[in-house]
């Protein structure tokens, strides 16, 4: 016991022992500026009111708004909202693999410019909000889902290109240089060794981009860019909790369906 | 001597069943989707001045509204930063209920990581429209949007990161009769805690992404003043916001990655 608690106070230096108090000044700053800065008035006083019946209409959805057959009911909705996500994932999956193989880092590449700057501009389009993009589709092509194809397929090559690219990284090169010692040309290496190489993957990332994409095609519909989004928040903003109840069933529902297709898909690839 | 043989491949290999149907299903998913959406790649290209009208629009921002969303962006952070923490607190009775290495009893799990499932589809902009309407608008609803997305995803990683501890400490602990309390704070917290609290950062980072559009249906931050711009087509104004935001997320994941590789 006591050869212990020697050899502890010798190893320690002073800093060592006491800068943990400068984390908790750090921290503990951070937080009275956070919990002072923000400001909790404005609460409304109906707030339990409005909790209440919501969570009435919630226990009684609408039935009736799941199939009406005019095309504008819940099921031709989340099929829009299932539209949107599939057709902008696989475009923007194609559009990402240029962009992917820009921002690879090569082998003998020196200063880092290219695949640098290729990092760059995914990183750009990645930060740039959906629902921004949507907004501006919407100015070019019409308020509707052709312009929340659009912004999915943008949006998602920030994060396709990403991880792509990490995958064009990592990949074995073995097969490449067995083709290039074979006397294999450029275009042979490309189609016969890289592309099988790292096809399973974009097909996992692509998958799981869709999952995401699901999500997001429920929600930009809010800004006026079609799917299941658009009757969500007029039935949010005109207080008709019953049919949100309905709509949150079905996002729910369609989600944990894809999220579960989506797995076994990726886990049969892989 | 034997001669080499070729590799005999089954009728449906030879032909390429799997890769041909795969395909098909393919091409008229994409038929199907692309008519019910209503893609016309005529129009996008018709149209596309005034998209690009819009880009040069953006180009030249007003930097002088810099000053202005200042406040707003920090408040932004603040909301990240008190939601995270809310959803994080929350997540950790959670995620210890649905660790199967602690928790023995199948039924219990199964519940918790069910309605952990549940939690996680929902959609962190669909929730903020919610709590607008229950909160009013203002940055409350915003934290509660955070809190709730945050403990979904948090939930999760952590109870995934005590799945994966090392059993030793909590089996000698076990055998010399502590309480299920002690085994968690002297077994299983020391072997998690960095963990926490890079997966804790790397959340405080989605977040902040997500805090910026949050404002857009009311829910406080700098997305109030995003809307605002967009609606009033003042897109040199929107520039400002999207590169100032743009320069806080960078700053965000700068910091928080350097923390992260320190803690692990």
């Amino acid at each position: 016991m006591m050869t212990t608690t020697l050899i502890e106070k010798s190893h320690r230096t002073l800093w060592q022992r006491w800068n943990w108090l400068i984390w908790v000044v750090v921290i503990g700053g951070l937080y009275y500026w956070t919990v002072n800065g923000l400001k909790f008035t404005g609460l409304q006083e109906s707030a339990g009111t409005v909790s209440r019946s919501i969570a009435a209409g919630l226990a009684h959805p609408q039935w009736s708004y799941v199939y009406d057959g005019t095309g504008e009911d819940l099921t031709s909705l989340i099929l829009q909202t299932l539209a949107i996500a599939f057709l902008g994932t696989i475009v923007s999956a194609v559009i990402s693999v240029p962009f992917a193989f820009w921002a690879a880092r090569g082998t003998h590449e020196h200063f880092f410019l290219r695949s640098g700057s290729g990092k760059v501009v995914l990183t750009l389009i990645r930060t740039f909000p959906e629902i921004v993009l949507a907004i501006m589709f919407i100015k070019a092509v019409g308020p509707g889902s052709y312009a929340g194809v659009l912004a999915v397929s943008i949006h998602s090559i920030g994060m396709l290109g990403k991880l792509f690219s990490e995958a064009i990284e990592n990949m074995d090169r073995g097969s490449e240089e067995a083709i290039v010692s074979a006397g294999g040309r450029a275009g042979q290496v490309f189609a016969l060794a890289t592309v099988p190489t790292i096809m399973p993957e974009f097909f996992s990332y692509t998958l799981y981009r869709f999952e995401i994409a699901v999500r997001s095609a429920s929600i930009l519909g809010m800004v006026g860019a079609g799917g299941i989004g658009t009757p969500m928040i007029f039935a949010i903003q005109t207080r008709n909790w019953p049919k949100v109840g309905i709509i949150l069933l079905g996002i729910v529902l369609m989600v944990l369906l894809i999220d579960t297709l989506s797995e076994q898909l990726r886990k049969r690839l892989i | 001597m034997m001669l080499p043989e070729i590799p005999r491949r089954s009728w449906s290999q030879r032909w390429h069943v799997k890769g041909l149907v795969g395909t098909g299903i393919l091409l008229v998913l994409l038929v199907a989707s692309s008519r019910m959406t209503g893609v016309d790649v005529g129009m996008f290209f018709s149209n596309f001045g005034q998209f690009l009208n819009l880009l040069v629009r953006m180009s030249s921002p007003t930097w002088s509204y810099t000053a202005v969303i200042i406040r707003p962006l920090l408040e932004t952070i603040q909301m990240a930063i008190l939601g995270t923490t809310i959803g994080a607190a929350f997540a950790i009775p959670f995620a210890v209920l649905s660790a199967s290495n602690l928790i023995h009893n199948r039924f219990l799990r199964g519940v918790t990581r069910l309605f952990l499932d549940l939690v996680r589809t929902l959609p962190d902009l669909l929730l903020a429209a919610i709590f607008v309407a229950v909160f009013g608008i203002g940055s409350t609803a915003g934290v509660v949007t955070l809190a709730i997305f945050s403990f979904g995803m948090v939930s999760k990683l952590f109870y995934e990161v005590i799945e994966a501890i090392d059993m030793g400490p909590l089996e000698a602990l076990e055998s010399v009769g502590a309480s299920k309390i002690t085994i968690i704070w002297f077994a299983v917290l020391p072997q998690i805690l960095n963990q926490f609290v890079s997966y804790f950062l790397y959340t405080l980072e989605i977040n902040v992404r997500a805090s910026t559009v949050l404002g857009y249906l009311g829910a406080g931050g700098i997305g109030v003043f995003l809307q605002r711009s967009l609606n009033e087509f003042n897109y040199s104004q929107t520039a400002v916001i999207i590169l100032a935001t743009l320069a806080v997320v960078l700053v965000i994941d700068g910091v928080s990655n350097h923390l992260r590789r320190v803690l692990l």
